[in-house]
């Protein structure tokens, strides 16, 4: 069994660590000044989340077509 | 400590026995009343019996209603109410075959009962470095978890065993993470899932005797989720069945839109001694399968072995992370 396919699992694994991480340590505890409604300050972390989730899908996608292209010439 | 003890025992063999005994009577109905399709990776004209979702009805339904008489607490309702919607919505689409959208949308809507009965917290945990309040967007994933889960075991679901083994090992290792996190409960009822599906698998492992079908693997998926939404452990859960969502990940961004399954371009075809072989054709789409067999074709009992290989790596990922959880840097 090629070990690429496990490998990309763990990649996957270390990214979802990572992105929790950066959502609790930066995303989460942002505050907008006390003036501005809830509802902005919800909106730009969900923004700031779809841009993790974003970053997370193109780099899986890469990986993704690296291991199926090397499977595909091996 | 002991009651708990009494029920993890009830309730497994509820679930394990109640499926075991029942899907052999299922599979004879259904062979006398011709309800079989064809066993495309098979020579010849292989019919299997379909669909055995009512015996997994069956065994995760009576479990879980034990479990409540021991713990009547509004989480496993909710887990009993998502079970059997979702086997709903999977019955309507093993009788017709219903469009794209229809099972995302329709499984959204198994997820009320987690709302309206309030069996969930708007924390989001993750390993290491804690939790995320995040009540808005909480709901957004509570709508979202449960087509996620529902459909990515759906996908997964097309060889002999794939779906009920995937959803055997990732729920035991979703009860052992569970006990290691100290909620039991949640942990028990996720111990009745583990073993109706490994009852299932008994009978559905290559060669299979019975197809789950639509109702049974969109329940098993359904089940899963709501499991991991009540249980607050929506991170482990995805992380037990990662191959199954890398399936969906390469199925969606190779054919980059929504579509049912039996719609697209078959990603395989065989070779002269059945062996699973990847399509020529570039416009099929990868899938978990396509890119096991992308480097030489391999039998369909070997890819199976390969998919649940890669689920026991995920499961115990899973459970390293459940102890990660216990850590807080």
């Amino acid at each position: 069994m090629d070990m690429k396919i496990y490998s990309f699992i763990f990649a996957m694994w270390v990214l979802i660590i990572i992105g929790g991480g950066i959502v609790v340590e930066f995303v989460g505890p942002i505050s907008l000044s006390e003036d501005i409604e809830p509802i902005i300050t919800s909106g730009v972390k969900v923004i700031l989340a779809l841009f993790l989730i974003f970053i997370w899908v193109f780099t899986l996608t890469k990986i993704k077509n690296w291991v199926f292209k090397s499977q595909a010439k091996s | 400590m002991e009651e708990k003890i009494i029920a993890a025992i009830i309730v497994s063999a509820i679930a394990f026995f109640a499926i075991y005994a029942f899907t052999p009577i299922l599979i004879k109905f259904l062979q006398k009343r011709n309800l079989m399709v064809k066993d495309v990776n098979k020579p010849g004209n292989v019919m299997i019996p379909r669909p055995g979702g009512i015996s997994i009805l069956i065994g995760i339904v009576a479990s879980e209603i034990t479990l409540y008489f021991f713990f009547p607490i509004s989480e496993i309702l909710a887990i009993i109410i998502t079970s059997i919607l979702g086997f709903s919505v999977g019955i309507v689409d093993d009788r017709k075959t219903m469009g794209g959208w229809f099972k995302p949308l329709a499984l959204a809507f198994c997820a009320a009962p987690i709302l309206l009965l309030g069996a969930y917290d708007s924390n989001l945990d993750f390993p290491l470095f804690g939790s995320v309040k995040i009540p808005s967007l909480y709901l957004a994933l509570v709508v979202f978890m449960i087509p996620i889960t529902g459909n990515t075991i759906n996908s997964i679901d097309v060889l002999n065993g794939v779906a009920s083994g995937v959803t055997t090992i990732a729920s035991f290792a979703l009860a052992i993470s569970l006990f290691i996190l100290q909620n039991y409960e949640i942990g028990l009822a996720c111990l009745g899932l583990a073993f109706a599906s490994l009852a299932f698998y008994k009978y559905h492992k290559f060669p299979s005797r019975i197809f789950p079908g639509d109702s049974g693997s969109v329940m098993f998926g359904a089940t899963y989720g709501v499991i991991a939404i009540v249980g607050g452990v929506e991170v482990i859960a995805a992380i037990a069945i990662l191959p199954a969502i890398i399936n969906s990940f390469l199925f969606l961004s190779s054919v980059k839109k929504i579509v049912e399954h039996r719609e697209i371009k078959n990603p395989t075809s065989h070779t002269d001694d059945f062996k699973l072989k990847s399509t020529d054709d570039n416009h099929a789409p990868i899938t978990l399968v396509r890119l096991l067999i992308a480097k030489k074709p391999l039998s369909e009992k070997q890819i199976c072995n390969e998919i649940l290989k890669l689920s026991a790596f995920s499961g115990v990922l899973a459970v390293i992370t459940a102890f990660m959880m216990l850590v807080t840097i």
